[in-house]
């Protein structure tokens, strides 16, 4: 039951973005060619700590978070952005140093680090990623999975200069 | 005759408290929190059990519990309701407080926090207006309380919905579908809305 709803949700905040864009491409032109910064979502920034190492990957892995980094303007992809990630997994709540680790983007602005299995916590199967490196104004992310049972997640930052 | 139905009230009502209670206790969610996590989640799975109770036991439809017995045990369970609810947020404040401020600030992006937290003041509302209930007259203090009341079956029933915990799906939506229609059954028979005269 608790699926159907996150897959309604899911869908109309993805029609809402699909609408909101197309409107505004429509409505206002003039800044159908500049990519919007992302936002930093609602307890995205829960249990961060600053400075988590970066790594291979978390733990023993088996999940993969993913996404990209890009510049808002002229959406540009952005390489060498360190992004943080934790979440609560198979292997440590989401506070334990554990459960956190960093990557890098590559040079097409992709990141993708293995990590152990998400589990829901606090009711939602949740993960948290961070750019918070200064050059960039800082953005924190926490996407929610369709279901506790997927293998991934994405998440992508279009990042505004400081 | 009589015996088995009285068996019945009492065994089909230990069942849709105890089904999901068990249900939960065997979800693999367990194996990866931790005890004070673990017993936060419990006590608001006992929680919306208490709130399957309190209708029934007021409306005296508990075999051996009708009448001035239903009412002290509503009481009781009131506070013990309480309790459960202060249990349950204190125990996710602990396992982290910046998800719990979130709730509580009506912050958080989780869509089934405000109705828990709106619930959780309802109750807390209601026991404090219990304890004033002579001051109230009976007339206020059942208008408030009824109101509080839906307020408190309604927000726990969509936060216990849209959660997604290691209870178990269908015998939670057993659950809140019995908690939903014993309020529904005893405010039509209770007829509290209905304006009367009383005496004290």
């Amino acid at each position: 039951m608790t699926t159907v709803v996150f897959n309604r949700r899911n869908l109309l905040a993805a029609g809402g973005t699909v609408l909101a864009t197309g409107v505004s491409g429509l409505l206002l032109p003039a800044r159908a060619q500049g990519i919007a910064p992302t936002p930093s979502m609602s307890g995205g920034s829960n249990n961060y700590r600053k400075g988590a190492p970066t790594v291979d990957r978390i733990g023993k892995g088996g999940f993969w978070m993913s996404g990209t980094v890009r510049r808002a303007g002229d959406g540009a992809p952005l390489a060498n952005q360190r992004i943080q990630i934790w979440a609560h997994t198979t292997e440590g709540q989401e506070h334990e140093p554990q459960s956190h680790g960093a990557t890098l983007t590559d040079k097409n602005g992709v990141f993708r680090l293995e990590m152990p299995q998400i589990i829901p916590i606090f009711g939602q199967p949740h993960g948290h990623l961070a750019y918070d490196s200064g050059e960039f104004m800082t953005v924190f992310l926490r996407p929610v999975m369709r279901s506790a049972k997927e293998t991934s997640l994405e998440a992508h930052f279009v990042l505004q200069p400081a | 005759m009589r015996l088995a139905k009285v068996t019945l009230i009492w065994v089909a009502l230990a069942a849709a408290i105890c089904v999901p209670i068990s249900a939960a206790a065997l979800s693999p969610l367990l194996a990866w929190r931790g005890p004070v996590y673990i017993l936060a989640g419990f006590a608001g799975i006992i929680a919306l059990g208490l709130v399957l109770v309190q209708p029934l036991l007021i409306a005296g439809y508990l075999p051996g519990l009708s009448g001035y017995r239903g009412r002290r045990a509503h009481h009781w369970i009131g506070g013990a309701l309480a309790v459960a609810v202060v249990i349950h947020v204190a125990g996710l404040w602990f396992t982290s407080p910046p998800d719990m401020i979130d709730a509580l600030f009506f912050t958080s992006p989780t869509p089934f926090s405000p109705f828990g937290v709106i619930a959780m003041w309802a109750i807390f509302a209601v026991a404090l207006l219990a304890a004033l209930r002579r001051r109230l007259g009976l007339r206020t203090w059942r208008i408030a309380h009824m109101s509080l009341a839906v307020v408190i079956v309604v927000g726990s029933v969509v936060h216990g919905m849209l959660v997604e915990g290691p209870m178990e799906t269908v015998s939670k939506a057993a659950l809140c579908a019995l908690v939903l229609a014993a309020t529904i059954k005893v405010m039509a028979d209770l007829r509290v809305w209905r304006k009367r005269t009383t005496s004290r």
